[in-house]
């Protein structure tokens, strides 16, 4: 996108609403084809390695015995004797088609078998990062710059970061499910007959999926805030009378706030990762259930599909968050776009 | 005067603890812990069977610390893949520069978005789900590009350094410049890193056996160990106390030591 500064005239300044809208755009379109370039070399490189390791697909339908002439057969047949690239582009042009091929345990087409699943995995991550963003943000906000029980906080702090959700997950299900009988262990209810029912299974599904993260975020964003606090433009606010939570508020976050902004979106990506062994703990017929049962059965166009579904989920919490770190700090907005 | 350093020595004692009972876990458990009906089965824990006994009537005690030793082994062979390929490849790009450090640091930024379970089970499913070995060879490749990031770093800010300037002007070779000059200096960082690394593998290696795709019967690991816990929960809770315990127990231990080293070096850095 073109943008001319409107300076056509010596003495005309140039609108600065103007220029900084178009630099905006610029910066936006720019992340988002590095965002997208980002997926296609990700996707390219996961279709190849399970096309390398799948070994043909022709003999391990016909076995070792069969003739070269039947095998060359039935290659051609599945389209195996041509080159990587093209099979690669018909993939990914399934893959936005709704074809992607049947998986090879369950006979069934991939696409059938994933579709219902990956709405539930993103319910479910979307609720972990809430409750991630939700908790800890006032957390670090608040423990940043007071002093008491640092060391206790601290080790506090530790312990949750050393928690496994699997292992949070059967605590929650001990005390909540046998015995406070809140849910039923292993029974996820069918959303559309007990939506709360379900609601309440997802949201400590999600709680277990939380807890290290928030432990991480908070220490995060209190560190980076902490640091923030010490710099001289804070004393010189404070100095001049102004109040303390304004100037934290009002400075203080806009500063801290970018690094924790990529670090939420890293945490998007642990999300995804966690939901794959929370939803094992608490049998949440997801994507991550798919993709474990996919890897021991070796079914890959499963595996393959599902690697990749949750792939374009991380780069787009990258690019996200980078957009919107450039929409809080005017400084990344100009360095990203020159 | 300096303050005391808590998190270090409740680190370390924690962690040498731990490592003795693990360490004794390989020579001697209190009972077989393959042994079937080495007491009633689902016993409570008791002076007899300190964390009770499962199913079959196995001692969970005996099993817990043949379990930490299994996981322990294969974080420990993790780290060392990770951390021996990923500070090599750091402390080179680092050192010199040049075309490949931008190349394997593009190629690193992208590999370290993307979770490490999530690229140990693709790297597990290429390999082969059940093996020990896989396990380690594919949490171990897993974890060199972030070992590779800090290392990198790490050996960068110390490249124009002026003591470095002289070590080279006097006419060091690049080799015992790495090793003998900047090594020793770049620890204050690397230490931190591979405790965090440390906990990032067992939590990794307990997740993958959970999931049923890591280290199998009969060296079962914590993480596998959980997921039979979990089976259980109504008739022994315990089971999973017990294990689910000592995991949090191993992490947070390393926890503080690493947050230790951190504060202690925090004034020479």
């Amino acid at each position: 996108m073109e943008c001319e500064e409107r300076t056509d005239k010596i003495f005309t300044l140039r609108s600065p609403r103007f220029s900084e809208g178009c630099l905006l755009m610029k910066y936006a379109l720019k992340r988002a084809a590095a965002g997208l370039a980002t997926m296609l070399i990700v996707s390219f490189l996961t279709f190849a390695a399970f096309d390398l390791i799948s070994g043909d697909a022709a003999t391990a339908m016909l076995g070792t015995s069969a003739t070269p002439e039947r095998l060359a057969a039935l290659r051609a047949e599945l389209g195996l004797d041509r080159p990587l690239p093209v099979r690669y582009g018909e993939w990914l042009l399934g893959f936005f088609t709704g074809d992607l091929g049947s998986s090879t345990s369950y006979k069934q087409p991939v696409w059938d078998l994933i579709a219902s699943k990956t709405g539930l995995t993103l319910c479910l991550s979307l609720v972990s990062f809430v409750l991630i963003a939700a908790v800890s943000i006032p957390l670090g906000v608040f423990t940043a710059g007071r002093r008491r029980f640092e060391g206790a906080r601290t080790a506090l702090n530790q312990l949750g970061m050393a928690v496994p959700p699997f292992f949070t997950g059967i605590l929650l299900s001990w005390v909540f499910g046998v015995g406070l009988k809140w849910f039923t262990p292993g029974q996820f209810p069918d959303a559309g007959r007990d939506f709360a029912g379900a609601a309440v299974y997802l949201l400590f599904a999600a709680a277990a999926l939380s807890i290290p993260r928030i432990a991480m975020t908070a220490r995060m964003l209190r560190s980076t805030v902490q640091e923030e606090l010490g710099k001289d433009y804070v004393r010189t606010a404070i100095s001049r009378g102004n109040d303390r939570g304004q100037v934290l508020r009002r400075h203080v976050l806009k500063n801290a706030l970018p690094p924790v902004v990529t670090f939420l979106a890293q945490t998007m990506a642990e999300i995804v990762a966690g939901s794959i062994v929370v939803e094992q703990v608490f049998v949440i017929p997801g994507l991550g259930q798919m993709l474990v049962t996919s890897i021991s059965n070796r079914d890959y166009p499963v595996v393959q599909a599902i690697v990749v579904i949750l792939a374009f989920w991380v780069v787009l919490a990258g690019t996200a968050a980078d957009l919107i770190n450039q929409r809080i700090d005017p400084r990344l907005r100009l360095g990203g776009a020159a | 005067m300096r303050k005391r350093n808590g998190f270090l020595i409740a680190g370390l004692v924690l962690t040498c603890a731990l490592a003795a009972l693990i360490l004794l876990g390989f020579f001697w458990t209190p009972y077989d812990p393959n042994a079937m009906a080495a007491g009633p089965k689902f016993d409570a824990p008791s002076p007899a069977h300190w964390m009770g006994t499962d199913n079959f009537g196995r001692d969970i005690f005996s099993r817990v610390l043949k379990g930490a030793g299994t996981t322990v082994s294969i974080a420990l062979a993790t780290l060392l893949i990770g951390a021996v390929c990923g500070s090599l490849a750091g402390a080179l790009t680092g050192y010199f520069g040049g075309p490949a450090d931008e190349v394997l640091m593009r190629l690193n930024d992208a590999l370290t978005a993307f979770p490490s379970i999530l690229l140990a089970l693709v790297v597990i499913s290429i390999l082969g789900p059940g093996s020990r070995l896989n396990v380690m060879t594919a949490l171990g490749l897993v974890f060199i590009p972030s070992f590779a990031r800090v290392t990198r770093t790490a050996f960068a800010s110390l490249r124009d350094v002026n003591y470095i300037k002289s070590a080279r002007l006097m006419g060091a070779s690049s080799r015992r410049i790495l090793l003998v000059h900047m090594l020793p200096n770049t620890a204050p960082v690397l230490l931190p890193a591979l405790t965090i690394g440390f906990n990032n593998a067992v939590l990794a290696e307990a997740s993958m056996s959970f999931l049923g795709i890591g280290a199998t019967p009969p060296n079962a690991s914590l993480g596998y160990m959980l997921s039979e816990a979990q089976g259980m929960l109504f008739a022994a809770p315990w089971y999973a106390a017990g294990t689910g315990l000592v995991v949090v127990l191993l992490v947070f231990s390393v926890g503080l030591l690493g947050e230790g080293l951190r504060r202690r070096d925090r004034g020479v850095l």
